[in-house]
């Protein structure tokens, strides 16, 4: 065990963990930030993906030790009042089924929408054939991230 | 507590402390429940539950798994209760006796619930109308409702559900209550948002696998690693060393870890040290299928249909066609890893986790733990998915076992490994095909096939369309097991089926729109034997998807494909267009119609049909199981693959049929015609007819 020092959300924590825990652990069993999901531990299908200074990352393969200071922000941080434009796209499209892999795949998009605010479907594509739904939610996902992106441009 | 009740209609009012009422209403259909009401007269249970407050809880019955009924089946009782929509609340209801069938399977929660519900719903609007019209004096058939209230026109006078609750509860139940005119609908077929879509967006805690409770640890268990492997000798040193490990506990075949976190349960796990035994035959996929093989090629078992006669047709046939197909096994792979909580603690046990099947996994539990039914509660949260996984109890029962044992509250956490291994699969299957065919008319259709279990069993619409029809099926004993998986018997039977269908097309020179339409007229005027679908309702869904597809117009560089298949007494029909990109077919467009009688959500039934589609094509493109000596060669969505983004077609339009008839399946029929339709989309596009699933390894 190891105490560790972390930004996440915009505050500074420590935890005393073991230094080879994934972050995805540390968030759900130390931190309590449980809406970051546990879907493979192999960074194959997304769920688990959390902002790493502003970019998409799997936390399920990264050891909490390699974070350093980097800030972490998860779904729970992506925005004060859960009115991200994207948040808020998915709620207005009725994208999700099960609703479990959905933060992951927020996550991947509001990372996509920073680098690239009009993205086409060929971006989408590539930007989010990392992270798996298995209920087939993907049409109603690409048009959200479209309607994000419009809800952005304007404001 | 002031109850009043009626036995003809086995509703049963009672009055919450603080002047609510509650209503509850039993299925009528099932007689398991039927036999208990006797029991469960004047007991208190909730799908309404209206506060002196003024909040209004709707309880959804069944598991939400992702087909959409913790929104759909309240809209159902808030539709007749007459209340708005946006300021109910839903909650997911408990196992409890009087909720009749707690199931989610079959594609079965709104068409089994639905004059149930209206009538929960009408019950309650008609006891609050009445209260409000004797407190007013006036006849009740002068009041109306409207938004949680009730409303007196003539004199401009209001009343809110919340002040006639009291009242309401005190007042005898109707014994018929009436039930609105759909033409009045105002929620039931319009577009209505998951009721729990702000929470998902939000990371909220709303899954089993974000339980947490006061003392609770975590496991990680170690089950044999293959079927056919018993457990033998267990050296736990290593792993009662890793810090934050609290116990090891053996239950049945398997040793469990109980931890202070999931990532210390899962490094214990991981260093135990366990000899497996091999005490049965360690199975191979490739054996299943040469087995298959010689079983196909004997002569065949029993026919379950056999009209006319098959053989004299084929001898006296212009042309026989002799085809087999091959069907992979299938693990679920459902986004949420299984988990459960258990606390079983002074003869009390409490259960809390994902399963379809609540009232099995309590009365697995019951008998394991010896423990009667009544001491042990259970409910789920939302869930990450089901496609039938978990319609198995093994999650839930195991969980008990490990916190009877631990004599811990615990919450048991499967990784990705766990549950590729320890899955109950879509089984493998083979069939042979042969049809007999004079220059321009199918003659004679013989299926015959062979599935790991219990066997293959099922007919297509030919089935009564033609004189002459044989169907059979065989099983193929096996240490490996079985289970439900989305549309199970459907998912494979109409690929096989339909893409056959399309090689009769193909070899008589026919429409494939006009050939099945052709055939379902003879179905329905000169029926063969019996038949178990409305040839009218397959004729409205191919009308319309032609229609939606403009089928039979050419579009340069795209190849089509058609199918149609009805199951869980809905009709479904998809056309699949694939356009060839540099020299590999990519699907552009999918176009579904679907008879499923009336449309409760309409934004979940489109997203449902427009699921299934992804999921079809999915299944059909890439993921297979493999079994090598007992153990699954895919361990983890690295080999066993999955669809991704770039693969979805750029739109999946779906068309209802209107419909006034009450709903049918929706969880599971858009399913089975995608494979088919895609097989005859690549047909059409490479002029290879795939006979073998999964497709992307023979397109590469």
């Amino acid at each position: 065990m190891a105490a560790i020092n972390l930004n996440v959300n915009g505050k500074t924590v420590t935890v005393d963990v073991d230094p080879a825990t994934p972050v995805l652990w540390v968030l759900r069993d130390h931190l309590n930030l449980v809406g970051t999901k546990f879907g493979c531990g192999m960074a194959q299908c997304g769920a688990c993906t959390i902002h790493l200074n502003g970019n998409a990352v799997r936390s399920c393969t990264l050891p909490v030790s390699a974070v350093k200071n980097n800030a972490i922000v998860t779904i729970e941080g992506i925005s004060e009042t859960g009115d991200h434009p994207l948040q808020q796209a998915w709620e207005e499209l009725d994208v999700s089924q099960c609703g479990y892999c959905q933060a992951g795949q927020i996550m991947s998009a509001a990372s996509l929408l920073k680098r690239n605010p009009k993205p086409t479907d060929k971006d989408i594509d590539n930007a989010m054939s990392g992270n798996i739904c298995r209920c087939g939610t993907h049409v109603r996902i690409r048009k959200a991230i479209h309607l994000a992106a419009k809800t952005q441009s304007k404001k | 507590m002031a109850t009043t009740q009626s036995r003809r209609n086995f509703l049963k009012v009672s009055a919450l402390a603080g002047g609510g009422m509650l209503i509850s209403f039993n299925l009528l259909n099932l007689p398991a429940e039927a036999h208990a009401l006797e029991e469960i007269l004047f007991t208190p249970n909730a799908y309404i539950k209206i506060a002196a407050d003024g909040s209004i809880v709707l309880l959804a019955p069944n598991p939400e798994i992702g087909q959409g009924v913790k929104t759909s089946l309240p809209m159902i009782v808030a539709e007749e209760l007459g209340v708005d929509w946006k300021k109910i609340k839903v909650e997911l209801a408990p196992l409890d006796s009087r909720m009749g069938r707690q199931t989610a399977g079959g594609s079965g929660s709104v068409r089994g619930r639905f004059n149930e519900l209206r009538t929960v719903g009408a019950t309650a609007r008609e006891m609050l109308t009445t209260a409000a019209a004797q407190s007013w004096n006036v006849p009740v058939t002068e009041c109306t409702v409207e938004n949680g209230e009730v409303i007196h026109k003539a004199s401009g006078r209001k009343l809110s559900f919340a002040a006639l609750a009291s009242a309401a509860a005190k007042l005898e139940v109707p014994a018929k209550p009436t039930l609105k005119d759909p033409k009045e609908f105002k929620l039931i077929g319009t577009r209505v948002q998951d009721v729990d879509a702000h929470k998902i967006v939000t990371g909220q805690p709303l899954f089993g696998i974000d339980t947490r409770r006061e003392g609770m640890l975590f496991a990680m268990v170690s089950r044999p690693p293959a079927y056919g492997k018993t457990l033998g000798e267990v050296n736990d040193a290593a792993a009662l060393k890793v810090e934050g490990v609290k116990k090891v506990v053996k239950i049945k075949n398997a040793v469990a870890v109980l931890a202070t976190s999931t990532w210390a349960a899962k490094k214990g796990r991981d260093a135990l040290v366990i000899q497996w035994n091999a005490s049965e035959k360690l199975e191979n996929s490739a054996e299943h299928f040469a087995t298959f093989k010689t079983m196909l090629d004997k002569p065949t078992a029993t026919p379950h249909r056999n009209d006319g006669d098959v053989d004299a047709a084929k001898q006296g046939a212009a042309k026989n066609l002799d085809v087999t197909y091959e069907i992979p096994t299938l693990s679920h792979g459902q986004m949420e890893p299984l988990n459960f909580f258990a606390n079983v603690k002074d003869g009390k046990v409490e259960l809390f986790g994902p399963t379809q099947v609540p009232g099995a996994v309590r009365s697995e539990v019951s008998k394991l733990l010896g423990i009667a039914e009544e001491h042990i509660t259970i409910s789920s949260p939302r869930q990450g998915g089901g496609f039938g996984r978990k319609l198995m109890t093994d999650n839930g029962v195991e969980a008990a076992l490990i916190s009877a044992a631990a004599q811990a509250p615990v919450q048991v956490q499967w990784t990705r490994e766990d549950d590729m291994q320890n899955d109950f699969y879509r089984p493998a299957e083979m069939w042979r095909y042969r049809a007999a065919l004079s220059a321009t008319d199918l003659l004679a259709w013989h299926q015959s096939g062979v599935g790991i279990g219990r066997g293959v069993r099922g007919d297509s619409y030919v089935a009564g369309a033609i004189a002459n029809y044989r169907a059979e099926g065989q099983g193929l004993t096996s240490n490996t097991p079985t289970g439900w998986w989305r549309a199970p018997g459907a998912n494979t039977l109409a690929f096989v089926a339909e893409s056959f269908m399309d090689e009769v097309c193909v070899a008589l020179k026919k429409d494939p729109v006009a050939f099945r339409l052709e055939l379902l007229k003879k179905a329905k005027e000169q029926t063969v034997g019996k038949i178990n679908y409305d040839p009218e309702k397959y004729k409205s869904v191919i009308d319309l998807v032609a229609k939606m597809s403009k089928w039979g117009t050419k579009k340069p560089g795209v190849f089509r494909g058609f199918s149609t298949w009805f199951s869980f007494g809905s009709y479904v029909a998809q056309v699949v267009d694939v356009q060839m990109v540099d020299g590999q077919p990519k699907i552009s467009n999918v176009y579904c119609a679907v008879n499923c009688g009336r449309v409760i959500n309409l934004s979940g039934a489109e997203n449902q049909v427009q699921g299934s589609i992804v999921d079809g094509i999915c299944h059909a493109m890439f993921p297979k199981v493999t079994f090598v000596n007992g153990a699954v060669a895919e361990t983890n969505f690295h080999t066993y693959k999955f669809l991704r983004m770039k693969d979805v077609p750029s739109d999946i339009e779906v068309q209802f049929v209107q419909s006034d008839e009450a709903p049918t399946g929706l969880g599971e029929p858009g399913l089975p015609p995608v494979a088919p339709a895609l097989a005859n989309a690549l047909f059409a596009a490479t002029g290879k007819r795939l006979r073998k699933l999964p497709f992307a390894e023979q397109l590469a």
